[in-house]
């Protein structure tokens, strides 16, 4: 299947601010794709450059197969976009934006799909935006979104206002739409969500792609989180491969061990626990907070000798 | 009010200053520089009592100029100063202090700003004392520049303070009636329109009262602030007192706000929202539908200032036979003028000349309304849905310009329909003024066209070009005359070249060529639209 976004070497700067700095960034038509990124790595520079708002400096970039700056207008029947600071007109109801919403992009939604939404999400359509706190706000732009039969979601931060019971309403939505075949374009800061949504991702920093693939690709390139309750003292003494290990002795003589593991070290490890005696044990793949810590945090994952 | 209702004032009023850094030295320049410029070239001009002859005669007779600068006291360069100028610096002066208490009140509260201050160790009256300290601190630095420099021109002390704190006190009487307006309203740009319309009832009162005549309702120049400006009569011995009534203005606003502002919730009005549509009509439809939902009570609240600032203006040109004919000085004046018929037609024609400005500066407020779109985020999602860049920006153009001549017309068919009322014939008064507020169209409209080149091509500076260039007709056509600036000044604005009517000869030359370069400046602006970032 094509790509619905083809990004290669994108480069945009605004002043001294080299906002992104050659980034890739493929989508594949009917995936839903967490684009990841701390705050001001480029996720909405790149957004509002495939949105053709913003004109890009340098690289390659396609959408929906045309060029999102020349053929913005004819693609944009194509996508709906939630932004990620959703900004409504004061005097204007929720309800009375999310139809002309619709209508802007030349559409025209399904009266009970509209309907649907709006109570699943629990919003008032006839209150005026300008008393929508932006969990409220929010919504409207989503409920906008899901309700129209664009083939493109482009979604930026969009539960950055939602409780947790909306934000769970709105992964049962995501759901619903990639098994109707849509596209969806995630940008998040919260990982927990790319992790319960997302077929592949893309990690983002300072502008640049420092990672892209599928959540089982990338953990290969990670540790095993073990926490261990043993029969016995238990010493480590530089066992290659164990990282970020706390040993605590227990009162029954016993022993606890907390630490990650690099995978090719899991059968080194393993073997010398059951050497001392195991009476719990747990082994968990790393989340994606972990796999973002190392990508994004400043000083190195220190490391017990 | 407690003390600890003030926690943290300081702090905000500093923060205020910090905002407003440029903006708050930039007006006070200009108003210190308008009224001061204008008193030395005065004092230039007319360095003898034959020399001010002339212009004392018309300022005393003639309607025109009555109804825009007020009652003249005397014939010295600085009652010709206090009169050319003392109106119109206070309306700067209220018109700073209304953004400035409006910015730093409802508009933070609207944006959210203030909840966040709010939450910190800052008091509930915190931000409105801040505001009004500033709004007070503007207008009294206003004052002693103003009383520092007048005198160095060559007027007289006790005229100059009286001048400076005639404006400075209206600034102040508009502290306390923008506090009490942001209370009421939950939008800011509501609030600001509130202020602004009481300044507008203000102005009217005082030139219908001015212009009015013997017999007529002259009381009315002492109803609301702005009149008191010239009821305090600087340099034609002061009338010291009539300070107290802008300075009782100021407190009673500010208690009535404090008051307000203890009873309501934050980010909520007086007037309660209510409940809208939980769908859109089949009218809001597309980019074009919206702006004019977006704009439609902005320019209903033009229209109906238009129409009662001109039916009331067009009534009070019926007056000007009364006024003149009491001295044979003023006679002669009258008769220089080229009598009656010839009077009437510069009063009438002189009516259009400000409704063409004010409608342009509608024009200019509809168009930078696309650049308040933009940078509140809410053009995206118009423009991330199969909106062309182009048509976004003409649904706003088209609006300004729509507007523009709706208020063109209203403010012809309004003065046509005041003075015929008065004078006769109504239906003739009513279509020949209609043709006349119309002939200013193409002017009002190029200087609106500019503020779409520079939002299509240098949009951070789009508002300040908007408005640097309506100023710039305002100083050139409302005060380039009496200060004899030289035909290649006057010639740079567009109003200097529209037809004066009723009385001045039609020529379509102008039109035409006034609108080829409004509308090519235009396609300049939605040209540069269509290649730019947006945000």
């Amino acid at each position: 299947m094509a790509n619905a976004i083809e990004a290669a070497g994108l480069r945009k700067r605004f002043g001294p601010t080299q906002a992104l700095d050659g980034l890739d960034l493929t989508v594949q038509a009917g995936e839903v794709h967490a684009f990841l990124g701390p705050n001001g790595a480029g996720k909405t520079t790149t957004i509002r450059i495939l949105l053709g708002l913003l004109r890009k400096d340098g690289g390659d970039v396609s959408l929906l197969g045309g060029d999102p700056w020349r053929d913005a207008t004819t693609l944009h029947s194509r996508l709906a976009y939630v932004p990620g600071d959703v900004t409504l007109w004061p005097s204007l109801t929720g309800g009375e934006i999310i139809d002309l919403l619709a209508r802007l992009r030349g559409g025209q939604h399904d009266p009970e799909r509209r309907q649907e939404l709006i109570e699943l999400f629990d919003l008032d359509p006839a209150k005026k935006a300008r008393t929508y706190s932006k969990g409220n706000r929010q919504k409207v732009a989503l409920i906008a979104a899901l309700a129209s039969d664009a083939e493109l979601l482009v979604l930026d931060e969009p539960t950055s206002g939602l409780d947790p019971l909306m934000e769970a309403t709105f992964r049962d939505c995501v759901n619903d739409e990639r098994r109707a075949g849509r596209t969806v374009l995630l940008s998040s800061h919260i990982l927990a969500e790319a992790e319960a949504l997302a077929d592949r991702v893309t990690i983002i920093r300072a502008g640049r792609t420092v990672e892209t693939g599928t959540l089982a690709g990338m953990r290969h390139l990670t540790r095993t989180t073990v926490d261990a309750e043993l029969a016995g003292p238990f010493v480590l003494d530089g066992t290659p491969g164990v990282h970020d290990a706390v040993i605590d002795r227990l009162g029954d003589g016993g022993s606890r061990l907390r630490c990650e593991v690099d995978n090719a070290a899991l059968t080194e490890i393993l073997r010398r626990l059951s050497a001392v005696g195991v009476r719990t044990l747990t082994c968990r793949p790393p989340t994606l907070e972990e796999l973002f810590l190392r990508h994004y945090s400043e000083r190195p994952v220190a490391t017990v000798q | 009010m407690t003390t600890a209702s003030l926690t943290g004032t300081t702090a905000l009023a500093k923060l205020a200053l910090r905002r407003d850094r440029i903006m708050l030295p930039v007006w006070v320049y200009v108003v210190v520089i308008g009224v001061s410029a204008n008193a030395y070239t005065f004092a230039r001009l007319y360095k003898t009592p034959s020399s001010r002859a002339a212009l004392v005669a018309s300022g005393q007779s003639n309607p025109a100029l009555l109804f825009l600068y007020g009652r003249l006291y005397g014939d010295s360069v600085g009652a010709l100063t206090a009169w050319r100028y003392g109106v119109w610096g206070a309306l700067f002066a209220v018109l700073m202090t209304i953004f400035l208490v409006i910015r730093h009140t409802r508009a933070d509260e609207e944006a959210g700003r203030l909840e966040l201050i709010g939450s910190a160790r800052v008091g509930r009256q915190a931000p409105l004392v801040s505001a009004l300290a500033v709004a007070v601190l503007a207008n009294v630095v206003l004052i002693v520049v103003l009383c520092a420099v007048l005198p160095l021109v060559g007027l007289p002390a006790a005229g100059s303070a009286a001048l400076a704190l005639a404006i400075g006190t209206c600034g102040l009487a508009f502290a306390g009636i923008s506090a009490v307006a942001a209370q009421l309203t939950s939008g800011a740009r509501a609030a600001r329109g509130l202020a602004i319309g009481v300044l507008g009832a203000a102005f009217l009162a005082r030139a219908v009262g001015d212009s009015a005549g013997a017999g007529g309702p002259t009381w009315l120049t002492w109803v609301l602030p702005l009149g008191w400006t010239e009821t305090l009569r600087p340099f034609a011995s002061e009338r010291w007192w009539v300070l107290a009534l802008p300075l009782a203005v100021f407190g009673v606003g500010v208690v009535l706000a404090f008051v307000l502002a203890a009873r309501r919730d934050h980010g909520a009005g007086l007037l309660p929202d209510r409940p809208g549509r939980p769908s859109a009509s089949g009218l809001l439809r597309g980019p074009f539908s919206l702006a004019w939902r977006l704009q439609w009570t902005g320019l209903a609240g033009w229209v109906a200032g238009f129409a009662v600032l001109f039916a009331v203006c067009g009534a009070a040109g019926k007056g000007i036979g009364q006024l003149v004919g009491t001295s044979s000085a003023l006679q002669k004046e009258f008769t220089r003028l080229g009598g009656q018929t010839a009077i009437v037609n510069a009063y009438l024609s002189s009516l259009m000349l400000l409704a063409g400005l004010m409608a342009a500066g509608y024009a200019v407020s509809a168009v930078l309304r696309l650049r308040a779109e933009e940078t509140e985020g809410r053009a995206d999602p118009v423009l991330a849905a199969a909106t062309g860049r182009v048509r976004w920006g003409l649904s706003h153009v088209v609006v300004a310009v729509a507007g523009a001549a709706l208020l063109l017309a209203i403010a012809g068919v309004a003065t046509g329909l005041g003075y015929g009322l008065r004078a006769g014939g109504t239906g003739g008064w009513m279509a020949r003024m209609l043709g006349a507020g119309l002939a200013e169209l193409p002017a009002a409209l190029l200087i609106a066209a500019i503020a779409v080149a520079a939002f299509g091509l240098l949009p951070r500076a789009s508002a300040a070009v908007g408005w640097t260039v309506l100023g710039l007709a305002v100083a050139v056509n409302l005060f380039g005359a009496a200060l004899q600036v030289s035909h290649w000044v006057l010639d740079v604005s567009p109003f200097s070249h529209v037809p004066r009517l009723p009385g001045g000869t039609v020529s379509a030359s102008p039109v035409l060529w006034l609108s080829a370069v409004a509308i090519a400046l235009a396609v300049t602006g939605l040209a540069g639209l269509r290649h730019r970032d947006i945000g």
